[in-house]
């Protein structure tokens, strides 16, 4: 292979693969320069989130109390069971790029559908996580008119949340921001990826993919592994920070 | 085709160690540690976890050298991010100001 990619010869017309694009030498590098593409995109993603959470850990270290507070709230049920639905559907996308890789396609569609799914439930589980909040009047702000953020202690009492020891419903409030615009901006990356999955299942499902090509099964899936990553890290911060204050 | 193909033991195995690690965390949450290492802990098991991701579910650790360099920028990147960012609020009433 190594002589074929050094070797003046070597062009498209003598190698070509209906999935090779004529300024690519052989399918090998169009492959490794998708996956780089793709990997530069991710540094953006990384930088844009990485803001988040820079938001978060300056406002956590001013009102550490509050954010202590308004995190006890959040359901740690569904918050673990979503991070184990997400870590699954990580491996089901995974097994779809090797099925893929060794060019087995019931099986690779199989696991696109699998991994679509599990998506599709971490996103019901987090309507339910929304609602509650809607319930609970934690939208911030007055972002929506019918359920107006916490007034005072007694309303906050009353819907379940627990001011801890020199936390103010304001910087509660700042949690909920934080808390909405991250799991918001997750989620959309999660809708879009759902958009990315039903794209690779129809090309599937038409047997576009091959040992050979295979490159949009590779780089969807490290877009999905990297909004895994991402609620990785969510998953702890938003929703397991205060829980050893809760019995004191 | 010289891509590597990591069998599927390695991913079975990694899957398995982010639910192990996915438990230990909730498990901690519930500790009482001094200072701030609960905060220590949650984050030590996070970035383990997404270490096994980045790695083996994203195939880097079978990439090119040019993809770790990628990879890497971005944590520098971050890292400058945070550390200018912090290095102001953290030192800020440091020095009593006129204003």
């Amino acid at each position: 292979m190594a002589d074929v990619i050094n070797s003046p010869v070597a062009t498209s017309e003598a190698h070509g693969h209906r999935a090779l694009q004529h300024h690519f030498e052989n399918m090998e590098q169009q492959r490794e320069a998708g996956t780089l593409g793709m990997w530069v995109f991710l540094v953006t993603e990384i930088m844009f989130f990485g803001g988040m959470f820079l938001a978060y850990t300056l406002y956590r270290s001013k009102f550490p109390a509050a954010f202590a507070s308004a995190s006890n709230h959040l359901d740690i049920k569904l918050g673990a069971v979503n991070t184990g639905v997400l870590i699954l559907s990580s491996f089901t996308m995974a097994m779809a790029v090797y099925f893929t890789q060794i060019g087995k396609r019931r099986p690779q569609i199989l696991c696109l559908i699998l991994t679509l799914v599990l998506g599709l439930t971490f996103l019901g589980i987090k309507g339910v996580e929304y609602h509650d909040k809607y319930r609970d009047h934690l939208i911030p702000g007055q972002l929506i008119a019918s359920s107006p953020f916490l007034k005072n202690e007694a309303e906050a009492q009353h819907h379940g949340l627990h001011l801890l020891e020199g936390a103010t419903l304001p910087q509660v409030e700042m949690f909920y921001w934080i808390y909405f615009a991250m799991t918001g901006m997750h989620a959309l990356h999660m809708i879009i990826g759902a958009g990315l999955l039903t794209f690779l299942l129809i090309y599937s499902i038409k047997g576009r993919f091959d040992p050979e090509y295979h490159s949009p099964v590779e780089v969807i899936g490290l877009y999905w592994h990297f909004v895994d990553i991402v609620w990785i890290f969510l998953f702890p911060l938003l929703y397991l920070l205060g829980r050893h204050l809760e019995h004191g | 085709m010289s891509e590597h193909i990591v069998p599927v033991r390695i991913y079975v195995t990694i899957f398995l160690v982010l639910l192990v690690g996915t438990a230990l965390t909730v498990v901690a949450a519930f500790q009482d540690f001094p200072w701030q290492l609960n905060t220590i802990v949650a984050m030590t098991i996070a970035i383990t976890k997404a270490t096994f991701v980045v790695l083996y579910f994203m195939h880097v650790r079978y990439s090119a050298r040019l993809i770790w360099v990628i990879v890497a920028s971005a944590l520098f990147w971050l890292v400058i991010m945070f550390a200018l960012t912090f290095s102001d609020y953290w030192t800020r009433g440091w020095i009593p100001s006129a204003y």
